[in-house]
């Protein structure tokens, strides 16, 4: 209780601020309409009419809420105006490029530790790979993917999500594996045990924590990135696409609905990806 | 095919120079250092042209690296216009006040730890959510100029900052702290010169994160509505129209300004915190 209470009441001034900034930018409309009517409107009248608007430019917490729980749970999940289809969507894209980025993050790494050459040479692009706005790459990834032949959005995606999901992996990956120290590595050299066994028994198990403390970032990350490869040119599907979606129609509720259902989707995952860790965490001995 | 070949030949002898170099006492000099990545660069862009031109690929594909060349060479005023607009218009001020304002919030919470406790997981939360969706909305607000841009950038960086100049200010030790108050010095003089510059490497660390934030988030909001002219806007609108070459050169534009942006605050870091082990050479 000691440590949820700061937290609701932070959460609850959010609230307030909320509901004043919703009246506030709202009431443009509301005494537009009235100057129009040739009424005019006292402020007591004017606050409930802020509160309800079919296009608001603030919409306040209550109508998004009833929105998000209408896109949740107020249609069969099959359906293209359910967020839980849109947010499968969304999640599977998810998952292929943040298993694409492990994969990547841990052989890039696997290479960089056992060859000088590779962390020379590889290494500074890496880092400079993260400078460059992958957004700007993501309309010709798509582009591209298509000119090859490749039907669907998912690969395209998935390369978006890898792309800035590998770079921790990457960066955590190297740290692991040269977290053994001299001592140890000598240790197995005069256990006679070969580069393939230094690395099975004493690398690989040594990177873990490092690897599963990259993982919660890496997630967050790849979410990022498959709503990105959503936006651009004509997506359909995923919590992106609602979002272009309510942007071109003008529909201020879908979009502030498909933010939210995002929000939830990245709690959902860094929970899920923190309970692995902890799992693993266990498994392998560390306390806590 | 002989391009492809000479490109491939061209390849093997640069990394066979590469290993040479990082096997032999070069490569502890900053000659090295530089020299072996840059190889490394240049092997790809010439392997690129190879691949391109060897076998045929279309231009709508992968234009190489001398059309993309000769594309910036041409039509710089275009660039430089799309530039202004997204990053010294749109990028440079969001980060500005995004990161100013999140220290200041910072600084301002740093009293109650009732504050602390209450916005550290709600920020280190916020930090972690896809904050790009924000864009539409933003663009709804704020129009389609430069504004916009730059208010998706304040929100993208804020958070992400706000946590990282929070946890530097609890860096002090708490002898340090004890040291500070037996020297009678008040709360702004303890905060001035001893738990700000103990901040700094935490500070600097939110810096290069929200410097690469701030363009994934001026170019996003491009996507939603824009001018005519800007780094998104050309992106996207010249994808429409298979202008490879027009993107291929905006991504050139927008990676210099990142890494560009990321050295500069670098620099900066490594000028105010040289008394981190980790700037120590």
């Amino acid at each position: 209780m000691n440590r949820a209470l700061p937290v609701l009441t932070v959460l609850l001034g959010i609230i307030v601020i909320w509901y004043a900034a919703a009246v506030w930018m709202n009431s443009t409309w509301v005494y537009d309409q009235a100057r129009r009517a040739g009424t005019t409107v006292s402020f007591a009248e004017m606050v409930p009419q802020t509160m309800n608007q079919a296009r608001p430019m603030l919409p306040p917490p209550h109508q998004v809420g009833t929105e998000l729980w209408k896109g949740l749970f107020g249609q069969a999940i099959t359906s293209k105006r359910s967020l839980v289809y849109h947010g499968f969507v969304t999640f599977k894209g998810t998952m292929m490029g943040f298993a694409l980025g492990i994969v990547a993050g841990v052989l890039l790494a696997m290479a960089i530790v056992r060859f000088r050459v590779m962390d020379m040479s590889v290494m500074p692009w890496a880092i400079i790979s993260q400078t460059i706005p992958i957004v700007a790459l993501a309309p010709m990834i798509i582009t591209l993917s298509s000119q090859l032949g490749l039907s669907g959005r998912d690969v395209p995606k998935a390369i978006i999500a890898a792309y800035l999901s590998f770079f921790p992996v990457l960066v955590s990956m190297v740290k692991g594996l040269r977290a053994p120290d001299q001592m140890q590595l000598d240790l197995l050299k005069t256990y006679g045990a070969g580069e393939g066994e230094t690395f099975l028994k004493l690398r690989l198990p040594a990177s873990m924590p490092y690897f599963f403390a990259s993982l919660k970032v890496a997630v967050a990350a790849s979410l990022v990135g498959t709503i990105v490869g959503e936006l651009p040119t004509g997506a359909i599907e995923g919590l992106g696409a609602r979002m272009l979606i309510g942007s071109q129609f003008g529909e201020p509720l879908i979009m502030w609905a498909a933010l939210f259902a995002a929000a939830i989707l990245a709690g959902l995952l860094i929970v899920v990806v923190g309970f692995v860790e902890r799992l693993a965490r266990r498994r392998m001995g560390v306390p806590g | 095919m002989s391009v492809l070949v000479l490109a491939i030949l061209f390849w093997l002898a640069a990394w066979a120079l590469n290993v040479w170099l990082a096997g032999s006492s070069v490569a502890r000099t900053r000659l090295g250092k530089a020299l072996v990545p840059l190889i490394f660069g240049i092997t790809v862009l010439v392997l690129w042209e190879g691949l391109v031109r060897g076998l045929n690929v279309s231009f709508v594909i992968l234009p190489p690296p001398s059309a993309i060349a000769a594309k910036i060479a041409t039509s710089l005023p275009t660039l430089w216009q799309d530039a202004v607009q997204t990053i010294l218009k749109g990028a440079i001020p969001g980060f500005l006040i995004g990161c100013g304002s999140a220290v200041l919030v910072a600084i301002a919470i740093d009293r109650s730890p009732f504050l602390q406790r209450g916005l550290l997981p709600i920020g280190n939360f916020v930090a972690a959510l896809p904050i790009v969706g924000l864009a539409p909305i933003l663009v709804m607000w704020f129009g389609f100029d430069w504004q916009s841009k730059a208010a998706v950038v304040v929100v993208m960086v804020f958070f992400p900052m706000l946590v990282n100049t929070v946890a530097g200010l609890q860096a002090s030790e708490r002898m340090q702290r004890d040291l500070m108050a037996t020297w009678g010095a008040s709360y702004w003089q303890t905060l001035l010169k001893l738990r700000l510059p103990a901040a700094m490497p935490f500070l600097f660390n939110g810096l290069k994160i929200a410097s690469t934030l701030a363009l994934i988030g001026a170019i996003v909001a491009e996507f939603f509505g824009s001018p005519v002219y800007g780094v998104g806007f050309r992106i996207s609108t010249e994808v429409g129209r298979l202008g490879l070459d027009m993107v291929w050169a905006e991504i050139v534009v927008a990676a210099l300004a990142g890494s560009l942006l990321y050295g500069i605050v670098s620099l900066i870091e490594r000028w105010v915190t040289f008394w981190h082990p980790s700037q120590r050479h």
